[in-house]
C-alpha cells in the first residue's frame, strides 16, 4: 500500500494526466493561428468554403501573377545548395581538423561559430551591403553569392549539430587507426570519419536548408529575391497563395526537424545497445 | 639497416632513455612541414569568417562613425540621443522584455508538463520539432499566420465580431502597430524557451527530491528550497536568450508592421532604404552600434549566468 505512494512521491514529473492537460491547453492555443491559416486558405468567394485557392496555385492562367513565387523558390533552392556546400566543404572539414590537430583551439572556435547568434541579422546586413556592392561589381549580382552570407547565418546551428557527433566519437583514435592501416587523408575523411559523423552532418545540412528557406532579413535588404521576399510580394496581390505557401513551408520545416530528431534518437539507441553487449 | 641504426645498443639497460630519445625523432623531421600544412588547412575557413562575419560587423559598427564627407564624426552616434531614436529603443526593449517574461513563464510550464512524457518518446520529439520551427524559421510566415487570425478579416476577429459582437479594432487597427507584435513575438518566444530550458529541467535529479523527503521536507519545500535555486540560473539564462531573440528579430515585424518604424530593426530598414533620416547619413550604422551594445550586455549577462547554471548540468 505504501509502495506506490512512495514511488509517486519520488518523481519530479507532473502526473501523466496533469502533463497532458497542460500540453493540450497550450497546444490548442498555439494551434489557433495555424488552423486560422488553413481556414483562411479555404475561404471561397461566395462566403463558404472550398479548395479553389489551392487549385488556383496550379492554374496556368495564374502563372504570371505567381511568377515571383517560382523565381523565389528556385533562388532559395540554389541558396540551400550553396549553403549546404559551405557546411560540407568548409565548416565540417575545418571542425575535423580542429578536433584532430588543434584541440586547444576548440573553445575559441566554438565562440567564433556561436557568435552569429548574438549579432542580429539586421546589424549584419548593414555591413554586408558594402561587401555585396563589391561582390556585385566583381562576381556579379546573381543569387548564389548570397549563400556565402547564409553560411554565416547557419554557422551556429551547423556547428552544434556536427560538434555533437564529433564529441560522441573518438575522432583522433579513428583517424590514427585508419592512418596506421595505410589510409590516405582523403580516405580517412570520406570513408572513416564521414560515416561516423553522418548524423551530425546530416542534421547540420537539414537545419541549414530550414534556415535558408525561412531567411528574409538579408535577402530583402540586399534586394535579392528568395522564397520569403516573394511571399511578401505576392501577399500584396493574393494573400491566399502566400498563406498556402507559408503553411507548406512551415510543414516542410517541421518534417525536416522531426527527421533530425528521429535520426538522433535512432543513433542513441544503437549506441546504448552496443554499450550493453 | 635503418632498423639497426635507430635501435641503440644496450637498449635493455637504458629503456626509459631510449623511449624518450627515439620516439620524438621520427615525427620531429616532419613536424614543421605538417604543422604548416595544418595551419594552411585552417586558412579557408578563417578567410571566409573574416570576409563574411568580421568585416560586415566592423563595417556595420564602424560606419556609424563616418560622416557624409567620408571623415570621422560623432554626429551619427549623437543621433542615438534623439528623442525619436530613444523612443524606438525603449519600444524595442519593452517589447522584448514583455514577450520574454511571458515566453519564459509559459515555456517553463510547458517544459514541466513535458517531464510527464518519456525522454525519447513521440510527444517530446513532436513538441521539439514544432518548437524548432516556430522559434527559428517562422519569420514572415508568422506574420501571415497572425493576419489570418487577428487581422482585419482574421478568423478570431470575425468570430468575436459575429458571435460576441466584440470589435477588437474599435480603437484602430493595432495589429499593424507595436501592440500587434506582442502576440506573434510570444508565439516564437515560448518555443525558444522550450528548446533552451528543457535540458536544464531534465537535469533535475529525482533523488534530490527523495533526499528532501527523507530529511523531513515536503514537495513544496523541495521546489522552493532546492529546485528553484538550482534552476534559477538556467531560467535567467534562457530568459536573457529570449530577450536577445526578441530584440534582434526583424522579419515578423517587417511583414506585419506597416505603420511607421516603432522598433530598432525597422528603424534600421528605414535608414537603409531612404537616403537620409533625421538629416543624417549612416544613421543605420549608429543604430547597428546601439543594437550591438545592448546585445553585448545581454550576452555577457548570459555567459555569467550560464557559467553558474552549468554546475548542475553534469
Amino acid at each position: 500500500m505504501s509502495l506506490p505512494v512512495r514511488q509517486r512521491a519520488a518523481t519530479l514529473a507532473p502526473s501523466p494526466l496533469g502533463g497532458r492537460i497542460i500540453i493540450a491547453v497550450i497546444g490548442l492555443i498555439f494551434a489557433i493561428p495555424i488552423v486560422s491559416m488553413l481556414e483562411f486558405t479555404l475561404r471561397a468567394a461566395d462566403g463558404g468554403h472550398s479548395v479553389e485557392h489551392w487549385l488556383a496555385l496550379f492554374d496556368p492562367r495564374n502563372a504570371r501573377s505567381y511568377a515571383p513565387i517560382w523565381v523565389g523558390l528556385g533562388n532559395s533552392l540554389v541558396l540551400s545548395i550553396g549553403t549546404v556546400a559551405i557546411v560540407l566543404l568548409l565548416v565540417a572539414p575545418t571542425m575535423v581538423l580542429i578536433a584532430l590537430r588543434f584541440p586547444k583551439l576548440r573553445r575559441p572556435f566554438e565562440f567564433l561559430c556561436l557568435l552569429p547568434l548574438s549579432i542580429p541579422a539586421i546589424v549584419l546586413v548593414v555591413g554586408l551591403a558594402p561587401v555585396y556592392l563589391v561582390i556585385g561589381r566583381t562576381i556579379g549580382t546573381g543569387i548564389w553569392p548570397l549563400s556565402l552570407a547564409y553560411g554565416v547565418t547557419v554557422l551556429p546551428y551547423a556547428y552544434r549539430a556536427i560538434q555533437a557527433s564529433i564529441d560522441a566519437v573518438d575522432v583522433a583514435t579513428l583517424a590514427e587507426a585508419a592512418r596506421s592501416l595505410g589510409a590516405g587523408w582523403g580516405t580517412v575523411l570520406l570513408r572513416v570519419l564521414g560515416p561516423n559523423l553522418r548524423t551530425g552532418i546530416l542534421a547540420a545540412c537539414l537545419l541549414s536548408v530550414a534556415v535558408v528557406l525561412g531567411e528574409f532579413t538579408i535577402a530583402s535588404l540586399l534586394n535579392r529575391q528568395n522564397l520569403q521576399t516573394a511571399l511578401v510580394v505576392v501577399n500584396k496581390q493574393d494573400p491566399y497563395v502566400a498563406v498556402i505557401l507559408s503553411l507548406l513551408a512551415l510543414g516542410f520545416a517541421f518534417v525536416l526537424l522531426l527527421v533530425i530528431d528521429r535520426g538522433a534518437v535512432a543513433r542513441r539507441g544503437i549506441r546504448s545497445r552496443k554499450g550493453q553487449q | 639497416m635503418a632498423l639497426l641504426t635507430t635501435a641503440p645498443v644496450g637498449a635493455d639497460h637504458h629503456g626509459p632513455t631510449r623511449r624518450r630519445a627515439a620516439r620524438p625523432a621520427e615525427p620531429r623531421a616532419h613536424a614543421p612541414r605538417r604543422l604548416r600544412l595544418d595551419v594552411l588547412g585552417l586558412t579557408p575557413f578563417a578567410a571566409y569568417v573574416l570576409v563574411f562575419l568580421a568585416v560586415p560587423t566592423l563595417l556595420a559598427v564602424g560606419s556609424g562613425f563616418v560622416g557624409a564627407d567620408g571623415g570621422f564624426t560623432l554626429d551619427n552616434v549623437a543621433a542615438l540621443a534623439d528623442p525619436v531614436i530613444i523612443a524606438t529603443f525603449v519600444n524595442s526593449i519593452g517589447l522584448s522584455l514583455l514577450t520574454a517574461v511571458i515566453g519564459a513563464i509559459v515555456g517553463a510550464v510547458l517544459c514541466y508538463a513535458l517531464l510527464a512524457f518519456r525522454a525519447e518518446g513521440a510527444t517530446r520529439a513532436t513538441v521539439a520539432a514544432i518548437s524548432g520551427v516556430l522559434a527559428q524559421f517562422g519569420g514572415v510566415m508568422l506574420a501571415f499566420a497572425f493576419i489570418a487570425t487577428i487581422g482585419l478579416q482574421g478568423v478570431v476577429t470575425v468570430w468575436l465580431r459575429d458571435v460576441w459582437g466584440i470589435d477588437i479594432f474599435a480603437n484602430g487597427a493595432w495589429i499593424y502597430g507595436l501592440p500587434g507584435l506582442v502576440l506573434p513575438y510570444i508565439y516564437f518566444q515560448v518555443p525558444l524557451m522550450v528548446i533552451t530550458f528543457l535540458p536544464a529541467l531534465t537535469a533535475l535529479k529525482a533523488h534530490w527530491l527523495e533526499a528532501t523527503l527523507t530529511l523531513g521536507g515536503t514537495r513544496g519545500s523541495f521546489w522552493r528550497r532546492v529546485a528553484m535555486p538550482v534552476l534559477a540560473p538556467s531560467f535567467l539564462a534562457s530568459f536573457l536568450l529570449l530577450f536577445a531573440n526578441g530584440f534582434s528579430s526583424y522579419a515578423t515585424a517587417a511583414a506585419l508592421a506597416s505603420q511607421g518604424s516603432q522598433i530598432v530593426p525597422l528603424q534600421i530598414r528605414t535608414a537603409l532604404t531612404s537616403e537620409t533620416l533625421l538629416g543624417r547619413e549612416n544613421l543605420a550604422g549608429a543604430l547597428a552600434l546601439g543594437m550591438i551594445v545592448v546585445m553585448a550586455l545581454v550576452m555577457w549577462g548570459y555567459a555569467v549566468v550560464q557559467g553558474r547554471a552549468a554546475r548542475w548540468q553534469k
